[in-house]
């Protein structure tokens, strides 16, 4: 008899043990913290890359949350705070530490300017909250600088080097002379797309390098005239982007020879006019008039905007998206269990279709190979892009096999 | 006398609780620009030379900081000292090409001097050109005190600060401060009475070189890493403003600036959106129209005029 109560008794305590395990173990995964979720979008509201993602990806990512709301009915609060983080690494990792610290944010995005977005995922990795990078190009993110806490999500210089680099040479354009600003991030630009464009087959007739923020393009394009070359590879960004297509336009380049830029966008086509860049080819992430479910998500963004989106705002839209639908399929705003969800749910709208997050944080989704109209093909104001390819998701990107990421095991 | 003393002690006190009442982050960077508006003070206020590439001091140590600590496994009191080092040395080569003309030549020099070393950072790969030098371990001081907490830090910047104030306070009230001051009043005359002014002028621009570099190496060790801003000629820009904002050749000045500036671009970042640069802009104008002698100019005039009409 004794010895059965004491048999029973400890059966008790066992279990009652192994219960309250189950629940601590349970306890933090059922709640979120504060019973909210907090997203922070920082941006560069007034410097250069304003128009691409700025203001608009505030309206995004708003559009994204209200959306959420209306769909799914969550039972928790969800809150959207923003920054201009002025291009400055230490203005922008200062605001998200405090974010972090003080305000108990759980995920932040955009984040554009590779400088600013590595100290943030420095940031994000530190204080175990997630980071779904929208706006920066630096490959690095998901390579040395790989981190479990971050999701690059719409596009890397890999992704626009090698898109143009395989695709335009197998439509036999195949021989190839880079204008390539005198910089790492030229210089690797040039080196990702001479790759693909000789494993598929092209030639690199020449290269010349410019300083940065040059003001004359002109002796750099007559080599590249004289070069012969079928296509011009513009490895630049930004400024020098756009004053080496203005001098191309007004040496005649574009008559005999095709413009590929590497860090091209629909902002840039709008701000420069189809006159001017008809006839280019370049990658993008997403283009608004795709089908029926981009435009009519882009028509209801273009509404609250007053301009189309490029790709870094759809772009938020999807990410904050697929965020929140992670949260409430896990009921936590724990970044671990988070990022697992994430990783383990293909991503499907109108961003992405069967878009994956890799082991690295790198978001794999299909990219568009895009040639801009001539001005009497385009039927609308916006109306820019021929779609020439469609690069397949598993193509697009740097395959894991060449990860530099510490956190992938080969 | 002993009301300044009260006074600094006073200031030190708040320094010490401050973190607790404001994010620590954001006051270990004001103390960062602060030290940087001192050492820019030093020149402009009290020797009267205009350097118009004094970031390159700022982000030279920050790249040393970062490169010494980060690669060469330095601890982060020795990379520091390394990092200042380096800058005074860079400030003694510029410094000695610049002094040699003076005035819009001497800014124009200290400008394109300074630009060519931002090109190199721009290409030359430890610094990781445009996405920064990044993840420098904070590590521990001394191989004791653990400087990833915030507080620990905090008070490690809050000693350099102090130091390096106390330097500036020192080499302004020295004799070696009053030549400086006659050369900023009327270099012939300095020269006349037989002092070597180009050694003077060289000696005051490494020393602030020096401590903008400390400036500098502090920032990394605070933000975790380096990037191009601090070298580029906007940064050269803003200590202008701080400096003048708070008040050229007060003590106080810079440090009021360099906060007031730091803070609102910190504050403004989530409120006003693309507004920051125009309001920025507006400050500076109001600021040369209204009251040119800086904030801190303005209330010692404020001050003197009140106590000296009674």
């Amino acid at each position: 008899m004794k010895r059965k109560m004491i048999g029973a008794l400890v059966g008790a305590a066992v279990m009652s043990m192994a219960t309250g395990q189950a629940l601590a173990q349970k306890a933090p995964a059922a709640k979120l913290s504060g019973d909210m979720v907090k997203i922070g979008v920082l941006t560069d509201m007034s410097g250069v890359y304003s128009d691409l993602g700025g203001q608009g990806s505030v309206t995004a990512a708003q559009m994204a949350v209200e959306d959420f709301k209306a769909q799914a009915k969550p039972s928790w609060k969800i809150e959207l705070v923003y920054a201009d983080h002025q291009n400055k690494a230490d203005v922008g990792s200062n605001k998200v530490r405090e974010w972090y610290d003080t305000q108990g944010v759980d995920m932040v995005t955009d984040v554009l300017n590779s400088a600013v977005a590595l100290a943030v995922s420095k940031v994000t990795q530190e204080k175990n909250r997630i980071l779904i990078d929208t706006g920066a190009a630096s490959t690095r993110l998901t390579n040395e600088d790989c981190s479990p806490n971050t999701v690059h999500y719409v596009y890397d210089t890999y992704a626009l080097a090698n898109g143009p680099g395989k695709a335009v040479t197998k439509q036999g354009k195949d021989t190839w002379f880079f204008l390539t600003a005198d910089y790492a991030f030229g210089h690797s630009l040039e080196a990702d797309t001479t790759n693909a464009v000789k494993a598929s087959g092209g030639k690199v007739l020449g290269s010349v390098r410019h300083p940065l923020n040059a003001s004359d393009f002109s002796s750099f394009l007559l080599q590249a005239q004289s070069s012969k070359a079928k296509v011009v590879g513009l490895a630049n960004a930004g400024g020098d982007t756009i004053n080496s297509i203005k001098a191309a336009n007004e040496f005649g380049l574009t008559k005999s020879q095709t413009i590929v830029g590497l860090l091209t966008t629909i902002i840039d086509i709008h701000a420069l006019g189809l006159p001017t860049t008809q006839g280019m080819m370049f990658t993008e992430g997403f283009y608004w008039n795709l089908n029926n479910e981009t435009r009519e998500w882009s028509r209801r963004f273009f509404g609250k905007h007053k301009k189309m989106p490029s790709m870094l705002h759809a772009g938020t839209y999807s990410a904050v998206m697929t965020y929140l639908k992670a949260v409430q399929a896990s009921g936590t705003d724990d970044a671990a269990t988070v990022m697992k969800k994430m990783k383990a749910t293909p991503i499907n709208d109108f961003f992405a279709k069967n878009g994956k997050i890799r082991e690295d944080g790198r978001m794999e989704h299909d990219m568009y190979l895009v040639e801009v109209k001539k001005p009497a093909e385009s039927k609308e104001p916006w109306d820019y892009y021929h779609i020439k390819a469609v690069i397949p998701a598993n193509e697009a990107f740097q395959p894991m096999a060449l990860s530099r990421c510490p956190m992938v095991k080969k | 006398m002993s009301r300044q003393a009260i006074g600094y002690g006073l200031l030190l006190a708040l320094m010490l609780v401050a973190p607790t009442v404001v994010y620590p982050v954001l006051v270990m960077k004001v103390l960062c620009f602060a030290l940087f508006a001192c050492a820019f003070n030093l020149l402009i206020g009290y020797t009267g030379l205009l350097s118009f590439g004094h970031a390159v001091f700022l982000g030279t140590a920050g790249y040393v900081a970062g490169h010494s600590i980060k690669v060469w496994g330095f601890p982060p009191e020795l990379g520091l000292i390394f990092a200042a080092l380096a800058a005074a040395a860079l400030g003694w080569l510029i410094g000695s090409l610049a002094i040699r003309r003076s005035g819009i030549y001497f800014a124009m020099i200290t400008l394109a001097l300074s630009q060519m070393m931002y090109f190199f950072f721009l290409q030359a790969p430890f610094t990781g050109g445009e996405d920064g030098l990044q993840d420098v371990p904070r590590g521990k001081l001394l191989g004791v005190i653990d400087l990833t907490d915030d507080y620990n830090l905090y008070y490690f910047v809050l000693a350099i600060f102090v130091f390096a104030f106390w330097l500036i306070h020192r080499t302004i009230h020295s004799p070696f401060g009053q030549v400086l001051k006659a050369i900023r009043e009327n270099e012939a005359r300095a020269i006349s009475l037989g002092y070597d002014v180009a050694k003077y002028k060289l000696l005051a621009f490494v020393l602030s070189a020096g401590l903008a570099g400390l400036a500098g190496a502090t920032k990394t060790l605070v933000f975790r890493f380096a990037t191009l801003t601090d070298a580029h000629w906007h940064t050269s820009g803003e200590v202008v403003l701080m400096t003048l904002l708070g008040g050229m050749g007060t003590v106080f000045g810079p440090v009021v600036g360099a906060a007031t500036i730091v803070t609102l671009q910190n504050e403004l970042a989530d409120k006003v959106g693309s507004l920051v640069t125009v309001i920025m802009g507006a400050i500076f104008v109001v600021c040369v129209l209204a009251f040119r002698r800086g904030i801190v100019g303005e209330l010692s005039a404020l001050y003197k005029k009140m106590t000296g009409s009674r």
